[in-house]
């Protein structure tokens, strides 16, 4: 066991440190503050706003520039362009965490697109999109769920054709997350009716601004996120808009599914978030007591506090696998989502009960405590549980691939 | 940077988890958990010791190995994963720290040599220090205790046994005394022992630097919640591996009942609570070591109740998937699900242990 990172690191350390000083709580603002109202909650940012006010796109082009944000993201694509080194980006993460300086914009543009562009894009894809999505001018959106392709995503029917160096789009997509503030969208369409079912899939890229594309919101439960269904009727896109090869669209979006499961609850946020519930029950009072006098709700709070304790060491340990390759945590990996997820809903419904009926006000009542945001994430955690691979999906991918059991037999079709 | 055991301490765990293989099988615990095989016991007691168990944490200078407490956790996983029928945590590691930590330079230089040699063994109580049941508690008066004391570790065949005042005073004293009656307890778990001790004026000697400082019996108190951790690890992992292995091999509805999702998802529920309990006792072991008393003393209370509450519920999932023979003493799970549900309430049930976490956060405050 050696928890140091080396004292080659140290000065880098305190670098970032003296830079999270000077942006301690600071205030970023955008000009569409709609679309991230709840994003300081959902990635445990601070809510005391205190700091120096800097514009959303003014944030990312600083962390770029300081290595703070798509580190080992090449130059000539708009990234700082250093070596990748997980050590530093671990670094970072843990100085902006303890001096609650505000993450980089997150998204699946910057978490899922940029990496796939990366790996499989072309030159030209690459020029083209990689820049303007780190410094938060394209939004992207996810079209890969249908109507009848949710867990077996592979199901999908939505239909592309090449026709005269076009692909032209038929079908439908929905729970599509800020397709309403998208200018693209990376999709996944069935190019070839003939092949088998995987291997007929394409991954292709689609701005939004194309005639033909129809986007109707669907109101989720939070009433503030919002997903959306998309219609395309004879949507036409450049042939160059494919990225790899016809065909290969699945492996293309298997290959990066792994970022998104691994963001969607980092451990960072949610430890941050268990320290503004800790002063939350210290401030708020029951009959002139505080809630964290109140032994029952204290007991809740610490059982909570373990598991996040647990997930914290854990992700030290999935670093040091990265360091260390022949250390094998491979379970410990396909975990990730399922017990995040869980544990981020749990810990803010927890919230929420200690509260009591103060728990159950929103939105822009006077009394409502954060702004709403307990309700709002205990909400939006829930739809993560579904998200991305509902946590039942999870499990079966880690009893079958992480502990080798055997898979459902497959059912002779249904009547 | 490195998170996770060392090449050495994974050889000291395959070691210890290969002979109790060998040498201890159901068959054989079963024997000596019916009191039946004393002389089996003492020759896996003989062959664990070999492996230089009881030198483990004795520092180099007192002829000990000087190893660290991580090595000691992943010796308790071991024993946890192959119910080793053997004394450990109290014998090797709290005595070993409770006089190194305790004892004066003499006190040292007498005592752990013998440890280091295993020319004495040690049992040790105090949980009375953590909380009393009952009218139990020691006094001191005139060199002399008397009291009573409940669920000491490992006083079975023992020379001498570490107790403690409410106040934190360590002292020894003789497990022979003529002053001292020993009544073994009947608990669940039969692949340890556990006593009550009433004494009426026995001769003590006490541990002089404890007299100092209640720290000392803290820390002593912290190691071995973090090695009663590991060892609720180490069995659960066990209950895993023996699930899904007879998910694997079990037919009904002309399936393996591995395939059938209800048993899927208990077990990959079971990994993924689980998986994570690896990174906090390993952690906890770690910061025992090289953080402040109360970054590790947090560290130390949340691995034992969390280890607790997680063991607790994969004891069940994983005698459920076994059926009708999960409740069998025939297929003997019952030795890992006892071995769990003792491991949760001595030095500190869950609920007392998060109230200690609280205290040291200044949660009351
Ligand atoms: C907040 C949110 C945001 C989303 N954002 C996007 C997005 O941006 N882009 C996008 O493409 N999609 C998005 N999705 C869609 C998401 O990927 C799907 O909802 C998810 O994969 C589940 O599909 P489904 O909704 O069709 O449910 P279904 O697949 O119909 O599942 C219904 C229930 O059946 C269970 N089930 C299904 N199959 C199995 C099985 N084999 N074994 C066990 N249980 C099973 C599921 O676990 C679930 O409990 C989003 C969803 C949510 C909730």
């Amino acid at each position: 066991m050696d928890l140091e990172f080396g004292s080659e690191y140290d000065e880098f350390t305190k670098e970032v440190e003296s830079f999270c000083k000077e942006y301690s709580n600071a205030i970023i603002t955008s000009s569409n503050d709609k679309k991230f109202e709840m994003h300081d909650a959902l990635s445990g940012n601070s809510n005391e706003k205190s700091g120096k006010i800097v514009s959303r796109s003014d944030w990312q082009r600083l962390l770029i520039e300081k290595g703070y944000f798509a580190r080992s993201i090449p130059k000539e694509y708009g990234g700082y362009g250093g070596e990748p080194d997980i050590i530093k980006s671990r670094i970072i993460a843990t100085e902006f965490s303890k001096h609650k300086v505000p993450n980089a914009m997150g998204g699946q543009g910057i978490d899922m697109l940029v990496p796939t562009l990366l790996e499989w894009g072309t030159e030209e894809q690459k020029q083209k999109y990689i820049k303007s999505t780190l410094h938060g001018e394209t939004i992207w959106c996810q079209g890969y769920s249908e109507p009848n392709a949710g867990s077996d995503l592979a199901n999908l029917q939505t239909k592309g054709e090449l026709i005269d160096g076009k692909w032209v789009i038929n079908g439908q997509k929905i729970w599509t997350s800020t397709a309403q503030f998208s200018q693209m969208m990376f999709c996944l369409i069935r190019t070839e009716p003939e092949a088998s079912k995987h291997a007929g899939i394409s991954f292709i890229l689609i701005p939004m601004d194309t005639p033909g594309i129809e986007i109707r919101p669907l109101v989720d439960m939070t009433l503030k996120a919002g997903f959306n269904e998309v219609f395309f009727d004879d949507v036409t896109v450049p042939e160059e808009n494919l990225v790899a090869k016809r065909g290969e669209g699945w492996s293309v979006a298997n290959s990066v599914l792994g970022h998104e499961r691994g963001s969607l609850a980092n451990p960072n946020a949610t430890m941050n978030r268990l320290n503004t519930l800790i002063n939350l029950m210290k401030e708020e009072t029951i009959d002139g007591r505080r809630l964290i006098d109140v032994p029952s709700y204290r007991d809740r709070l610490l059982q909570v506090q373990g598991k996040v304790m647990a997930v914290q060491a854990h992700s030290l340990r999935l670093l040091s696998s990265k360091i260390n390759p022949n250390q094998n945590v491979k379970l410990g990996g396909m975990i990730q989502k399922l017990v995040g997820t869980e544990l981020r809903h749990e810990l803010e419904g927890l919230a929420i009960d200690i509260m009591g009926e103060l728990g159950t006000l929103y939105e822009d009542d006077p009394n409502v405590r954060d702004g709403g945001s307990w309700q709002f994430t205990y909400m939006y955690f829930l739809g993560l549980i579904i998200g991305g691979g509902t946590n039942q999906i999870q499990k079966n991918i880690i009893s079958e691939r992480g502990l080798g059991m055997p898979r459902e037999p497959k059912v002779t079709a249904e009547v | 940077m490195y998170f996770g055991l060392s090449e050495e301490q994974e050889f000291f765990q395959d070691n210890v988890k290969k002979f109790l293989a060998d040498n201890a099988s159901i068959e054989e615990i079963r024997k000596i958990t019916s009191g039946e095989g004393q002389e089996l016991q003492s020759e896996i007691y003989q062959g664990i010791i070999n492996l230089g168990v009881n030198a483990l944490l004795v520092p180099e200078k007192y002829g000990g190995l000087g190893l660290s407490l991580l090595h000691a956790v992943a010796i308790s996983q071991a024993l946890g994963n192959g119910v080793g029928p053997i004394p450990f945590s109290g014998s090797y590691v709290m005595a070993p720290l409770a006089v190194n930590l305790g004892g004066n330079e003499s006190q040292r230089e007498e005592l752990l040599p013998k440890i280091a040699s295993n020319e004495i063994r040690f049992g040790i109580g105090l949980s009375e220090f953590v909380g009393a049941r009952e009218d139990a508690g020691l006094e001191i008066k005139n060199n002399k205790v008397s009291g009573r004391a409940l669920f000491v570790m490992d006083a079975e065949n023992s020379d001498k046994i570490i107790l403690s005042t409410k106040a934190g005073i360590l002292f020894l004293i003789d497990s022979k005394d003529k002053n001292l009656t020993i009544n073994k307890l009947t608990t669940v778990d039969k692949t340890r022992t556990f006593h009550e001790l009433i004494l009426d004026k026995v001769n003590c000697e006490v541990l002089e630097e404890s007299t100092k400082d209640i720290e000392i019996v803290k820390r002593v108190i912290d190691a071995g919640r973090i090695i009663l951790a590991a060892d609720t690890l180490g069995a659960s992992e066990s209950m895993i591996e023996k699930a899904v292995a007879y998910s694997k091999e079990r037919k009904q509805f002309n399936r393996t009942i591995g395939s059938f999702q209800a048993v899927k998802h208990m077990c990959a529920e079971m990994a993924a609570d689980l998986e994570p309990c690896y990174s906090l006792v390993w952690q906890a072991a770690h910061s025992f070591e090289v953080d402040s008393v109360n970054e590790s003393r947090l560290l130390a209370c949340q691995a034992k109740s969390h280890l607790s509450e997680i063991g607790k519920s994969i004891s069940k999932k994983a005698t459920e998937v076994h059926g009708g023979m999960g409740f069998t003493d025939l297929l003997g799970l019952h030795y890992w699900f006892k071995r769990i549900g003792l491991n949760r309430q001595i030095l500190g049930a869950p609920e007392i242990v998060r109230e200690e976490a609280a205290e040291i956060q200044g949660f009351n405050q």
